[in-house]
C-alpha cells in the first residue's frame, strides 16, 4: 500500500466540468490535511476538444505537477487512448461502463487496471441528472483510494448549497454515495494507493497564481484596475472586478490594452494604486504607454502573463518567451523594474512589492506570470499570506497627496517643480489638486517644472536622462534582491531559472539530490534592475550551472550573459506550450551534462 | 463652482506659445482662458491632458494641471484620472489627428461611458506639426504631400459619430470667434457628463483651403435659429450633415436626462479613490481567506 502519495487525471471535453471537478477535488483532499498541487491543460474552445486536470497529492507541500499518474478519471473514451502511457504500472483507469471502443485488453497488457463502472446510470436513477456523472467519477476515485467521502461532500455542499439551493447538492452527494461504495465493493482491493485524512491537520488554502496576485494587490491597496480581458490574465482581472464592491476598488473593462495601461497611468498620476495585467499581445499593445510612463515617471503595474506566441500562438498554454521583450519594450531609455515570481506566495508578496517599487523609484513595475502559474493550485497554510506584513511594508516613497494640506505646506516652501534633480533621481511627488503644487507634466522632454523643454538643451537633456536611470542604480542598491538558492549548499550542479519554473525545477533538485547527484537551484524573482557583479559573483561561485526556462532561445541565459560577460555553460529549453516538469528536466540534464 | 474670483491673469503661464502667428490655436487658448474666469476655476481645479500636436501644447500656455501624453491617447488617461480624483475638472484638448485618427478607438467608447469630461478637438483639417499631409478631417479632394492627387477618402464626420454613439453634449466652435467658443467651453464643462467640443481652428501655414476667410463665409450660429432645439436628436442629425455654403456651430445636441460613469461608481459615492485610505481593513481581508478553504 502507497499512502498519500498519488497522482491522480481527470480528462474529457471542454464543458464536461473537468476543471471544476478537478478543482472541488483537489480541495477536498486539501480539506482532509493533505497537500495538493494541481495543474489545468485545455485548449481554446468552449465545448470539444480535450482538456484534463491533474491533482496530485502529498503529506508534504508540494511545488509542481509530475508526469506519472496512478489512477486517470476519464470523462470520455479520447481520455483513455491520450494518458494510458502516462499510467504506472498497477494504476488504474475509472471510466464508465457504456463507453464504446475501450480496449480492455490493450490497459491490462501496460500493467494498468480497467475499473468500468455504471457512473452515467448511477447519476441518471440516482441524481436524475446525467451532469453529475463528474461527481460520481470523482466520488468512485474516493472509493478506490479508500477516501472518506465526507470531504468531497463538504465540497459539494459548499459549491451547491448556496447557490442552487440544497437540493442539487443532496443529489449529487446521493449520487456520490452510491458511485463511492459500488467502485469500493468491486475495486478497492485491487488498487495500491490510498489517501488517509490527516488528523487535527490544520486548516488551509487551496487558490492559483492569479488569485495569489489579486491578494497582493488588495493588501498592498491599489485601488484602481483597468484591462481588457486576456488569457491567461482575465481570471486576475476577474477576481478584482470581483473584490471591487467590497473594498472599494474601481474595475474597468478597457476598449483595448492601450486604454487599459493608460487609465491606469491616468489613476496613477492622481496619486492612485493601479495595475493593468494582460497577455503578451496585449502588453504589445501597452509598449508605447509603458514608455509614456517611464517619461513622465507615473508609478504604474502591469501583470504580463506569458503564453506561447508568436501572435496568438497557443492561447491556453504556456511559456515564458517574452523576458527580453518585457525588459526592452518601450521606445527610448527609461527605468523600469521586472519581477517573476515563482510561487503562490512570491505571487503574493511580489505583486504587494511592485507597487512599494514604482511608487517609491517613479517607474513603470512589470510582474510576471503564465498560464502554468496562474492556473495552477496548491494547497498552503493559513498565515502563509500575511496580510498585516505586507500592510506594514507599504512604502509611498516621496508621496504627497494633494488633501495632505500641512505636509504640502511644509514641502514647498520653495516652490514645487515635480521633476526636481536629486542624489537619488527621484522627486518629491505631489500629484494635481493643490494650490501649491499646479504643473504640467510631458512625455516630451521636460524641464524640472514639468513644462516640454522648448529650447531642447543638451544639457537639461543629459541631466533628465541621468535622473531617471539613476533610480535603478539607487533601486538596485538598496531593494532589488539577489537570486537565492535551493538544494545542496555544495552543488555540483546549479539549475538556475526564473518566474514560474521554481515548482518543476525544486522538485527536480529534490529528486536529483535523492539519487545521489549534488544539485540546487538558483531562482531570479528579481530579473531588473539587479547587482549583476554580485549575481556575477554568485554564478561564478557555481561549479556548473545551467539555465532552465520554458522557451526556444534561452533568454535569462542571454540577459545574464548580457549583464554579466558570462555564458552559460547549458540551458535546458521548452517550447511546446506544456509546462516544465521535473521528470523532463532531470532527463535533459543528463543529457546536457554529458555535453558540458 | 465660482467661490473666488479668477482672472485672465491667474491662468497666465510663464511659458511663452511657439505656435506661428496667426495660428487659430491662439482662440481656442483664450477661450479656454475666459471660460475658466467665467466659471471661477482656479489652476488647482483643473486639469488638462492633451495628445500630441501644435495644440496639445495648449497645457504648458495656461496655468493649471496639465499631462501632455502621446498621440492620440489623452482620453484613456483623463478617464483613469477622473475616476481616481472626480471632483477636479478635466479637460482633454487635443488634435483631429488625435481623436479623430489614431485614438479614434478610445473616443468612441468615451462617448458611450458618459464620464464628465470635456473634450475640446483641436480641428485644423490638416496635419500641422509634421507639416502638411492631410487628416481624417480633411475634405475630399485635398491636396497634400501625402494626396499630392488630392484625397480620396472621405472626411470623418464627427458630430454625427458622436451623435450615433452616444455622446450627451455635442457642439461645434470657431477659434476665430473665442467669445462664442468660451461659452461652448463653458457650457461643456457645466455638462453632466461627456461633452465634445469640435473646434474650426486655421492652420495658417498648412491649410490654404480652411482658412479664417472660408469658415468665416460659411459658419452660423445654431442659437441663432429660433427653431433650432439641441434636445431634439432628429434635428441634430440632420444638421450635423450639413456642409457646403453653410456650416454650423454651436450646440447640436445635448441631454441631460443620463447618469455619468462616477455617478455609477459605488467606490465613488463617498470621496474622491485617492483619498481613500489604504490598505483595506485587515479583518476584511483574512475573512477573504476562507472562501479558499
Amino acid at each position: 500500500m502507497v499512502k498519500n502519495n498519488v497522482n491522480i487525471k481527470l480528462g474529457g471535453e471542454a464543458g464536461q466540468g473537468v476543471e471544476s471537478s478537478g478543482m472541488g477535488f483537489a480541495k477536498a483532499i486539501a480539506r482532509a490535511g493533505l497537500h495538493i498541487f494541481g495543474v489545468q491543460d485545455y485548449m481554446s474552445r468552449i465545448r470539444g476538444g480535450h482538456n484534463w486536470y491533474q491533482v496530485r497529492v502529498s503529506e508534504r507541500p508540494l511545488y509542481s505537477h509530475e508526469s506519472q499518474i496512478q489512477l486517470l478519471i476519464a470523462f470520455d473514451e479520447r481520455t483513455i487512448e491520450d494518458h494510458l502511457h502516462e499510467i504506472v504500472e498497477g494504476g488504474a483507469v475509472i471510466y464508465d461502463q457504456s463507453f464504446k471502443g475501450v480496449d480492455d485488453e490493450a490497459i491490462k497488457a501496460r500493467g494498468v487496471i480497467p475499473m468500468p463502472l455504471p457512473l452515467l446510470k448511477i447519476a441518471e436513477e440516482v441524481g436524475g441528472n446525467k451532469l453529475m456523472m463528474n461527481t460520481a467519477a470523482i466520488a468512485a476515485a474516493c472509493g478506490v483510494m479508500d477516501f472518506e467521502l465526507s470531504y468531497p461532500e463538504s465540497v459539494i455542499r459548499d459549491n451547491f448549497g448556496r447557490r442552487k439551493g440544497s437540493e442539487i447538492a443532496e443529489r449529487n452527494i446521493r449520487v456520490a454515495e452510491v458511485a463511492c461504495e459500488e467502485a469500493r465493493r468491486r475495486y478497492a482491493h485491487l488498487f495500491e494507493w490510498k489517501l488517509e485524512p490527516i488528523p487535527n491537520a490544520s486548516k488551509r488554502m487551496v487558490l492559483n497564481g492569479n488569485q495569489a496576485l489579486g491578494l497582493g494587490a488588495l493588501a498592498a491597496g491599489c485601488k484602481f484596475v483597468a484591462s481588457y480581458p486576456m488569457t491567461p490574465a482575465s481570471s486576475l482581472f476577474e477576481f478584482m472586478c470581483a473584490q471591487a464592491k467590497r473594498f472599494g476598488i474601481v474595475t474597468r473593462q478597457s476598449e483595448d490594452e492601450i486604454s487599459g495601461i493608460l487609465q491606469c497611468i491616468g489613476a496613477a498620476h492622481a496619486g492612485v494604486r493601479a495595475f493593468a495585467c494582460t497577455s503578451g499581445g496585449g502588453f504589445s499593445l501597452m509598449v508605447e504607454s509603458l514608455s509614456l510612463a517611464g517619461s513622465t515617471e507615473t508609478p504604474v503595474v502591469i501583470v504580463l502573463a506569458q503564453r506561447p506566441g508568436p501572435a496568438t500562438g497557443l492561447p491556453t498554454r504556456t511559456g515564458q518567451e517574452d523576458l527580453l521583450f518585457a525588459l526592452h519594450a518601450g521606445h527610448g531609455e527609461f527605468p523600469r523594474a521586472v519581477l517573476t515570481p515563482g510561487t503562490i506566495e512570491q505571487c503574493f508578496y511580489e505583486m504587494a512589492r511592485a507597487f512599494n517599487l514604482a511608487e517609491k523609484y517613479q517607474m513603470p513595475v512589470i510582474v510576471f506570470t503564465d498560464n502554468f502559474l496562474a492556473n495552477s493550485i496548491r494547497s498552503i497554510d493559513m498565515d502563509a499570506l500575511d496580510f498585516s506584513k505586507v500592510a506594514l511594508e507599504i512604502d509611498r516613497g516621496k508621496l504627497i497627496l494633494p488633501h495632505e494640506h500641512e505636509k504640502i505646506e511644509q514641502a514647498v516652501l520653495n516652490g514645487y517643480r515635480r521633476y526636481e534633480f536629486n542624489e537619488d533621481g527621484i522627486s518629491l511627488r505631489i500629484p494635481p489638486g493643490h494650490p501649491k503644487a499646479v504643473y504640467s507634466v510631458a512625455g516630451e522632454e521636460h524641464l524640472p517644472e514639468g513644462f516640454i523643454d522648448w529650447e531642447e538643451t543638451a544639457e537639461n537633456r543629459n541631466r533628465m536622462v541621468q535622473k531617471r536611470m539613476r533610480k535603478l542604480e539607487v533601486a538596485a542598491q538598496n531593494d532589488m534582491r539577489l537570486p537565492k538558492f535551493y538544494g545542496h549548499e555544495d552543488a555540483d550542479v546549479t539549475l538556475v531559472c526564473w518566474g514560474s519554473s521554481y515548482g518543476p525545477v525544486r522538485e527536480a533538485v529534490d529528486t536529483l539530490n535523492h539519487n545521489g547527484l549534488k544539485a540546487n537551484m538558483l531562482h531570479f524573482v528579481d530579473i531588473h534592475p539587479l547587482n549583476w557583479e554580485q549575481v556575477a559573483d554568485i554564478l561564478e561561485s557555481c561549479r556548473s550551472w545551467v539555465v532552465v526556462e520554458s522557451n526556444f532561445t534561452g533568454q535569462l541565459a542571454r540577459w545574464i550573459r548580457m549583464n554579466t560577460g558570462l555564458k552559460a555553460p547549458a540551458t535546458i529549453g521548452k517550447y511546446d506550450g506544456r509546462p516544465l516538469n521535473p521528470t523532463y528536466i532531470i532527463e535533459h540534464l543528463q543529457e546536457v551534462l554529458a555535453r558540458v | 463652482m465660482a467661490t473666488v474670483t479668477v482672472t485672465m491673469k491667474d491662468l497666465q503661464s510663464p511659458v511663452e506659445p511657439t505656435w506661428c502667428p496667426g495660428c487659430g490655436d491662439y482662440g481656442i487658448l483664450n477661450a479656454v482662458k475666459r471660460a475658466m474666469v467665467q466659471l471661477g476655476l482656479q489652476p488647482h481645479q483643473v486639469a488638462f491632458f492633451s495628445g500630441i500636436g501644435c495644440g496639445s501644447k495648449l497645457p504648458d500656455y495656461i496655468r493649471a494641471n496639465g499631462f501632455n501624453s502621446l498621440h492620440g491617447r489623452p482620453v484613456p488617461i483623463a478617464q483613469g484620472f477622473r475616476l481616481a480624483h472626480h471632483d477636479m475638472v478635466a479637460i482633454v484638448v487635443d488634435g483631429d489627428g488625435d481623436n479623430y485618427g489614431i485614438g479614434g478607438n478610445h473616443w468612441l467608447h468615451v462617448m458611450r461611458r458618459n464620464i464628465n469630461i470635456t473634450h475640446i478637438v483641436q480641428n485644423n483639417m490638416v496635419y500641422g506639426l509634421t507639416k502638411g499631409q492631410y487628416a481624417p478631417t480633411s475634405m475630399k479632394g485635398y491636396v497634400s504631400t501625402t494626396s499630392p492627387e488630392g484625397t480620396i477618402e472621405w472626411p470623418v464626420n464627427p458630430i454625427a459619430i458622436a451623435l450615433a454613439a452616444g455622446a450627451t453634449f455635442i457642439a461645434r466652435g470657431f477659434s476665430g470667434d473665442p467669445k462664442h467658443l468660451a461659452d461652448l467651453i463653458a457650457k461643456g464643462i457645466q455638462h453632466k457628463g461627456y461633452a465634445l467640443i469640435d473646434v474650426f481652428q486655421p492652420c495658417v501655414i498648412f491649410n490654404r483651403i480652411n482658412t479664417y476667410d472660408w469658415f468665416r463665409e460659411r459658419v452660423y450660429k445654431l442659437e441663432d435659429d429660433p427653431n433650432y432645439d439641441p434636445h431634439n436628436r432628429e434635428m441634430a442629425w440632420e444638421k450635423a450633415h450639413e456642409w457646403g455654403d453653410r456650416i454650423p456651430i454651436g450646440i447640436f445636441y445635448i441631454n441631460e436626462d443620463l447618469p455619468t460613469l462616477e455617478e455609477q461608481i459605488p467606490a465613488l459615492a463617498e470621496k474622491p479613490l485617492y483619498q481613500q485610505e489604504i490598505p483595506p481593513k485587515l479583518e476584511d481581508l483574512e475573512a477573504l481567506k476562507l472562501a479558499f478553504v
